[in-house]
This record gives C-alpha cells, structure tokens and sequence, in this order.
C-alpha cells in the first residue's frame, strides 16, 4: 500500500471522527438582541484608549472607541465573535469573545508599542500554556536577529543557550536540555528534521515567521508530549482583513564574515479575508574571524523561500503554506581530524592547524541540508461549541555531509540522508463557556528514512520507518476571576521499525546476539541485516495554576510529566562519524526517558519595574546521554567512543529577569540562569550542561527623535565548573598515557555589545528604520563550553554590522 | 442554517467511519511495515585493513611488521604480528604493502598511493634501539614518500617503530606530522626487539 493512501485514510479516519464527536453538540439557538459593551485601556497604567479601532471579523460592523475608551455593538447574536482591535500605536490584535447576552468585556492593550515593541492583550492574550514559564521574542530583538541563525535569536530569552558547532550551526538549548527534548513548531507544523543529531541545526530561515516565542517545559502537550526541553513556536504575523499590498525589506551587512542577508516579504490582503503573501531570503558570509586569526571554511551560504495563501473567515478558514530553506555551511578546516593524536595535537595547539586566505567558499568538510515544508489547513467554527482545525503537512528534508576525501569519492557526501514524514493532526477548542475551555486532538504521523549507500560509508543512521499516534485532552477552568486551573493529558504511540546492518563484530561487542539474535533477517558473511521493530507507549500528563495576586502580579505553578521515545540516533548509532572523529555507539535496549518537571514562576509588570523569578526542577528517569567514556583502535589509530546510555539525572535551575523604567526615556535591564545537572546514579555533573550567565543593559529611548533607541549590554558567562571527568587515553605518538582534555570547559569570559536604531517615516505609510549593532566590542578571545569547535580555535571576534528595514 | 445537513451528514459519517477505522487499523497492524525492501549494504572505500611492512638485511631473515584489523572501525583491535627479533647494528631495506581485506582477492591499497604519491607520506619514528629511518624514495616533485626505506638499529635491546600515513600532507614539510598535518590513515606502533 503506497504512503499517500495510507495517508488519505488516516485523514479520513480522523475527520470522519471528528465530525461525529461534534453532530451530537451543535446547538442552534440565536439570540441576536446581545450587546457588546467594550472599554480599550492601556496594559500599563491603565488609561483609557481613545480612537482604537474594533471591528467585528466577518461581519464587516467596526467602531471606535470614544474619550473615554468605551464601545459598543448592538444587535448582536450570542455566541463567540472576534474583534480585530486597532490602535493608531499599537500592532492590530484579535480578540475572542463569548458573547451571551449584554456582555461586558474589557481590553487592554499595550500601547507603548513604539517604546517596547510588544503588545499584550490580557483576558485573551494569545498564549500557549496557562500555566507554564513563557516568553516571547519581542519585535525589536527579533529585528536584530534577523541575520543570525533561529538559535542565536531564541538566546535573547532567558534560560536558552544553544550548543553550537562554529558559529552557523546553533542548536537551541531550553534550560539545560536540547535535541530531540525541545520541538520546534514551524507555522503550526512540528519540525522533522533530523534534530538528533548534535551538530544537525534546526533548518529554518528565522525570517519567514516573524512571531517567535518559546515555551520552558513540556506543558504544552498539544504540540506533543517529548518536549522535555521546551517548544519553540514560530509563527507569522496575523494578516488584517482589509484591502492592502504591504511589504518589509530587511537588509543585513556584517563585517564578520564580510556579508550579509537580504529578506523581503509581500502581503496581499483581501477585505473577504483572502490573503496572499511571498517571502525570501537570501544569506551569504564568507570566512568568520576570531580576534587573532581566521576561521577558515567556516562560509554559509543559506536561501529561503515561504509562500502563503488563505482566506480566513470567522466562521472558517483555510491557508496552504509552502517553505523552502537550503544551507550549505562550511565546517572549520582544521576541525578535521583523523583521530585520537590528531585531537591531542589539535587541542594543545595554541592556534588552528590550517588557516587559509579569506574566502566565501564553502569547502569540504561542510553540510548541505534542504528542507521543503508544504502544509495544508483547515478550520471551522460551530456555533455554541468551539473550533475544530485539521491540517496535513508533509515535510521532505534532505542531509549532506561532505568530508576530505581522496580518489574516485572526493566529491561524495560521507552522509546521505533523505527523510520524509507527512502528519495529519486534527484538534477541536471548545471554548463556548467563559469557565472553561477544553481542547482535544490527535495526529498520525508517518516517517520514513532513507540512508544513501552510495556514499560508501557506512550508515550511522538506518533505513527505518516511523509511525506515530498521539491523541490529548487539554482543559482550562477559571476557578475565580484571578485564578485559572490547567490539566492534559496525552497518549503517544511510536513504532519503529528499522533495517540496518551490524557488523558481527559490533553485534557481538553490544552483547546484541543474546538479546536480539531473533531480529537477525539477513547474514552477509561479515555483517548481519537486522530489523527491529520497537513500539513505545508514552503517556504525558501536565496540571498548573496561574493566579493574578494583585492587577500586576502573576504567580504561575506547573506540574507536568513528559515522556520521550528514543531517537534513531539512540538507538542505532554504531560506527564512526567522520565529522566528529568519534565512534558514537547506540543501544538498542534503550528504552524511553521520562521527565517530571515543576517549575514556579513569579511574574510582577508595572510602568516603573518588573521582574520575573522562575525556578524549576526537572528529575529525568532514565535520561539519555552520550559521553566519552572509551577509545577504540583501528589501523588509523585510537578514537573516542561516545556511547549512549541511560540514567537518572536531576537538573535544578532558576531563570531571572528584571527591568527598571528610571525615567520614560532610560531603562535597564538584567538577566541570569543557572542550571545544575547531575547523573543521580553516580552523583556526577552532566555533560553539556550551559555555564550560568548573567546579562545587563541599558537603554536610552527618545521618540521624538525619530524613535531613537541606543543600548550597551553585557554579557558574562562563568565558567562551568560542574564537568565529567576526563578520559585518559595512550598516545602512540608519545608513548605514553594522556589525559584528554575532552570535557574540561574554557574559562569564563565577558562580552560588550552595542546597538542603535532610528526609524524615519518616509511617506505616509512607508518607514524605514537603521541600525548599527557592534557585538563583542572588545575583540575578546573566548571559548564557549557549548561549541563543539572549542577545542580548536577562539569564537568569533568583533563583528560590526548595519541594518536596513523598510516598510512599505 | 446549517440544522439541514446535519441528519444526512451524520449518517453518511457513521458508516464511513465504521469503514475507515477498519482499514485504517488494519493497514497500521500490518502493510505499511513489510512493504519496503532490504537496503543494500555498503560497499565501502577507503578502506585500508592491512600494513605489511618488510625489513629485508642481506644475511639475516626477512622480518615481517603486520598489523591487521579486518572490522574497521568496528571494535575489535588491530592484530599486530612481528615475524622475529631484528639483528642490532644493521641496515635493513623496508617496504610497505597496503592491503583491503574485505574485498576479496584483497584489493591492492599500494597501488593508489603509488599513483597519488604526490598526495601521501608515511612518517617513521623510531624509538629506542630502532635508531634512524631515512626515505628511499621520491614523489614527481622529490618529496618522500616513504613506501620504501632504509631502517637502522643500534644495540641490543627494545626499540619501536611508529608509522603514520598521511593524505594530502603539506609537502615539502620538516618531516614531523604537526608540521606535514593533512589526515591520518594508518597510524600504528610496532614494539620489537633488537638482539
């Protein structure tokens, strides 16, 4: 049976069984006699909005507000409306009502918009979690982000650090944990692309979805229920029902890397609610350099491609989305090693061992990885009962990794892999009360990977096939006007079913011919072919409180148990990866790892000051890690083995944010997170756990010059001190035993950073902002403990670079 | 509005639900496992399994210098065989043959470095009653390559032989890897006794 019609069943399957859970519910009354009364206020200092737009969607009726903010619609039928709210200074928002008689309803919003650039409407604010530590990337920091990676962009958020390798493969690390444990949500459609792998980026242009935000935990079992770590969420700007043609230019120069990046997007809006919108990017950077030398191959070159289009109605709505994104990334050159002496010589080596002329070529060693995403939504809203969505997505991401080779393979990739899932994911909001809102759903997922022989390597990850089932509940109930309630659960079913080749030497050295000698469907002599299939049941549950102690105080309390399937990577890792020159050695026998996580978070905003205190715990029963641990000899000599195996670990941490208004035009502010892991079997620090830091700023604002913004910041990481052990190997180089300096991390270091931003309008609607940012001002030499290159060289130095945005 | 679909609909849905959650499970149970084929397996390149290195002295045995290791990088070590004890204060001539094992006949790893000799060196070194290695042979541009050359021992007692080949070495170099660098081949260490 072909993957397509499976699929068209599948879909089928869970439309048909949504349809039939909604027949029996739909109530049909209509009461058109409601009136709407309204009030627009400020989120800070709560005065009232004068001239605020509110437009009822898919009604084509609009008011605004009067002096003192009030509002009102008649003639209305009960039921659930949307209001597209507008301020002259604010971004335009839409709000969800529940309309049941004379309704009252308050709106706030943030109209310092020119100041803070975020706007924040409570009662309905549009969030992901009730109850579980949030944050967002604010317009402005997104703006700066815009030529760097997504993971460089999510570590303006406190409590994320990323695990790089170089400085354009980030990978995002949520409070300490990254990988398989933190989803990436890319315009409503979970990521598949290899995130496994250490040094496999999440392939998405940052440009194409310009509302970021990032959830710490596993809370929002919606998206899933692995997300140990986190979910990042990426999503588009809402697109206004009106009849408009917009668009934003945003141009990049760096002096790093000598390059840049040029994005542009397009927007065509439709007063019946159909849009369409195009948008693109294009990056290129040449060699980046640490202070004292160049980083040779260490060039991107990276394009994007997003096509919307849609029409979105109250009452239903559909968008079809397509994606494109292409990188190809150098890999320093003198990151290459053969193996353990090479390593040695590397590590003590004060500079790289290769360092060529400045160029834009991406050489081997070196990643190219293409990621086309097409997605396809649907949704409907029933009167009196709630909102029911259904999507399919289909995502195709394709892997190569080049290294020096020699002969006939020279231009081979060493790896070579083709991986294909397509979900069906279908959820339904009931949200007709105003006590509670519940929200159920379910998804069939199916992946199938394909690993090339014709690199003639080995395969590190197998041919397998993927299947996955996952149904929730997820509910809210406002237990008191200031207390709300949030539970979920969600059950997950995965089966993995691989074909992959052991050599018998390696089958035997796992212990695998006793355990698994019944999965052995092919003997070739040197090798056995192998099919295990391994289902994994996981259930994940998640309960919180958020609590508003005065008007400006927010406590938030979650409780939530996560469970993750092992990852192919996992599981089935046997041999030498090239890039790494490391042997990475999975298992088998790995089973899933389960997360029990409680996190605390005390938020307090007021005009003057705010902060946010955000503690955590997370114990993980049988945890999954790799460290080195071993060294295998070959006849190229001795290599590191990083094996995979299972734990109890233990991380505490807290993340803390502050920031201080001391006039309207100057404003500090500060950040700090630390997190402590530690393997509770042997009562060792984890490996990779990210070195506390703490970062302050501050900035001077003045509107009247054309929204002028300067702001210094400083960031300091400390060293971590909390490590594994190093391993001791022998150098047949030196005849002698070594310790390998493979786990000890660099020292603390200290980073300035500038940036200044004007904004001039143009025409009436047109506006084009500046900005010059100026990052590690110093030109400190400094190594990160969380880049995989800091055994061989220095990050990157000073880099000087200017902004262009124009809106039109 | 929408009171006069509903009865239909619902009909209509509960059969075609019956049906679907049948096939459904039934191609998840069964199908949509067993329908791909069995990969192929690799055929690897670049694979060297075998080091032979030959130590010939007019008037004394051949001395053999063998180190295989036919899984790779699989976990099993390397299998060092040293044919006998080297006679001190002699001269021997060395050569070395490159061998893959997995394929069978075993392919002939020497040839490739004698056609690319421009692209490798082996580098020697001796340690303790092994006293000095010197290359006998050149590449196109009279840079060493090392497959043959001239070994010498000292006194009686133990020495060592380390031999690393190189691919794409900076070459003319000082004749030590960190300065040649380039990517490591083989690297292995023959202890022997001199008597």
């Amino acid at each position: 049976m072909t993957i397509i019609s499976v699929n068209i069943l599948i879909m089928r399957f869970f439309i048909i069984l949504i349809f039939t859970c909604i027949s029996g519910n739909i109530s049909f009354a209509q009461d058109c006699n409601s009136i709407l009364f309204g009030e627009v206020i400020d989120f800070h200092d709560k005065t009232v909005l004068e001239n605020a737009t509110i437009t009822i969607t898919g009604k084509n009726q609009s008011t605004t507000s009067d002096k003192f903010g009030k509002f009102n619609f008649k003639t209305l039928c009960n039921g659930v409306i949307e209001l597209e709210v507008s301020h002259p200074n604010c971004r335009t928002q839409f709000i969800t009502i529940t309309v049941n008689g004379n309704t009252y309803q308050k709106i706030r919003i943030e109209h310092h918009l020119e100041e803070l650039n975020e706007v924040k409407v409570i009662g309905n604010e549009q969030k992901n979690t009730n109850s579980s530590q949030e944050d967002k990337l604010s317009k402005e920091d997104f703006e700066k982000s815009s030529g760097k990676s997504l993971g460089d962009a999510l570590k303006n958020m406190t409590g994320v650090s990323s695990l790089n390798t170089g400085a354009n493969i980030v990978k995002p690390v949520i409070q300490g944990l990254s990988g398989s444990r933190v989803l990436v949500l890319n315009n409503n459609t979970r990521m598949q692309d290899m995130e496994w792998g250490q040094e496999h980026a999440p392939n998405i242009d940052v440009n194409a979805n310009q509302h970021i935000s990032l959830i710490k935990g596993s809370a929002a079992l919606e998206y899933g229920g692995d997300a140990i770590g986190g979910v990042i969420i990426l999503k588009p700007l809402p697109i206004a029902r009106t009849d408009s043609l917009y668009g934003k230019t945003q141009l990049n120069l760096s002096t790093n890397g000598r390059g840049g990046n040029i994005s542009t997007s397009l927007t065509k809006s439709f007063e019946s609610g159909f849009y369409l919108k195009a948008q693109g990017s294009l990056k290129r950077l040449g060699d980046i350099e640490a202070p004292e030398y160049l980083l040779s191959n260490t060039g991107i070159k990276e394009n994007g491609i997003s096509l919307s289009i849609g029409k979105r109605d109250f009452v239903q709505g559909w968008d079809g989305y397509y994606s494109f994104f292409k990188t190809d990334i150098g890999i320093l050159a003198s990151s290459h090693i053969g193996n353990t002496d090479d390593l040695i010589t590397a590590i003590e080596s004060p500079t790289p061992l290769i360092i060529n002329d400045f160029s834009y070529k991406v050489d081997k060693p070196s990643q190219e990885v293409t990621h086309h995403l097409a997605k396809l939504n649907y949704y409907r809203r029933f009167t009196g009962f709630g909102k029911l969505n259904v999507q399919y997505d289909f995502q195709n991401n394709r892997r190569f990794e080049f290294d020096r080779r020699i002969g006939d393979n020279a231009n081979n990739a060493s790896l070579d892999l083709k991986l294909t899932t397509h979900t069906f994911s279908s959820t339904i909001q009931l949200d007709s009360s105003k006590e509670f809102e519940f929200k159920l759903g379910a998804l069939g997922r199916f992946q199938k990977n394909f690993a090339n022989p014709e690199t003639r390597v080995r395969r590190l990850i197998p041919d397998y096939n993927k299947y996955d089932f996952g149904a929730f509940v997820l509910g809210e109930f406002l237990i008191q006007p200031n207390l709300t309630i949030d539970a979920g659960v969600r059950y997950d079913f995965t089966r993995m079913n691989a074909k992959k080749f052991y050599r018998k030497s390696s089958w035997e050295e796992r212990g695998y011919d006793g355990d698994f000698s019944q999965l052995i469907i092919n003997d070739t002599g040197t090798q056995y072919l192998v099919n295990p299939i391994f289902d994994y049941h996981n259930v994940s549950a998640m309960t919180g409180l958020q609590y508003n102690l005065k008007e400006n105080q927010t406590l938030k309390l979650n409780l939530s148990l996560a469970k993750r399937a092992p990852n192919p990577s996992e599981l089935f890792s046997d041999g030498l990866h090239h890039s790494a020159a490391r042997i990475e050695l999975g298992d088998l026998r790995i089973k899933n790892e389960s997360s029990r996580k409680i996190s605390l978070s005390y938020q307090l905003n007021s005009q003057k000051w705010g902060f946010v205190l955000a503690p955590y715990l997370n114990s993980i029963k049988n945890f999954i890690l790799a460290e080195p641990n071993d060294l295998q000899f070959t006849i190229r000599g001795s290599f590191p083995v990083w094996s995979y195996r299972q734990t109890n670990a233990l991380l505490l941490g807290t993340d803390f944010s502050l920031y201080t208004n001391w006039t309207s035009k100057i404003r500090t502010n500060h950040k700090f997170s630390y997190v402590k892991g530690t393997d509770e079997s042997t009562n060792i620090p984890l490996i990779n756990i990210p070195a506390a830091n703490l970062n302050n700023s501050i900035s001077y604002s003045n509107i009247k010059w054309n929204n002028f913004i300067v702001t210094l910041e400083s960031q300091y990481v400390f060293e971590q001190k909390r490590f594994p052990p190093n391993i001791t190997v022998f150098s047949p180089q030196e005849q002698r035993e070594k310790e390998l300096n493979i786990n000890t991390p660099p020292p603390a270091y200290h980073l300035l950073s500038f940036d200044a931003s004007s904004k001039f309008s143009i025409q009436k609607k047109n506006d084009l902002s500046i900005g010059l940012n100026i990052t590690n001002i110093t030109n400190t030499n400094y190594r990160d403990y969380l880049n995989r290159l800091r055994y061989f060289v220095n990050n990157q130095g000073r880099n000087i670079s200017l902004r262009l945005i124009y809106n039109y | 509005m929408k009171k006069s679909h509903l009865p239909v609909k619902k009909s209509i849905l509960s059969r075609a639900l019956f049906t679907s959650a049948i096939i459904f499970s039934l191609c998840f149970v069964t199908s949509c496992s067993d329908d791909d084929e069995d990969p192929d397996p690799v055929v690897e390149e670049e694979v060297i399994t075998t080091i032979t290195v030959t130590l010939t002295s007019a008037g004394s045995p051949d001395i053999i210098l063998e180190s295989k290791d036919l899984d790779g990088d699989g976990p099993n070590a390397p299998v060092i065989t040293i044919s006998g004890n080297l006679v001190a204060n002699s001269t021997y001539a060395g050569s070395i043959e490159l061998l893959n094992e997995t394929e069978s006949p075993a392919e002939d790893i020497t040839e490739e470095i004698e056609e690319k000799d421009e692209e490798h060196q082996f580098f020697f070194t001796p340690s303790g009653s092994v006293s000095g290695v010197t290359y006998t042979d050149q590449d196109g541009n009279g840079n060493p390559i090392g497959l043959s050359f001239s070994l010498t021992t000292g006194d009686a007692g133990s020495g060592a032989l380390q031999i690393t080949l190189r691919h794409e070495p900076k070459k003319p170099n000082d004749g030590s890897l960190n300065d040649a660098g380039g990517e490591t081949d083989i690297a292995q260490n023959f202890s022997v006794t001199v008597e």
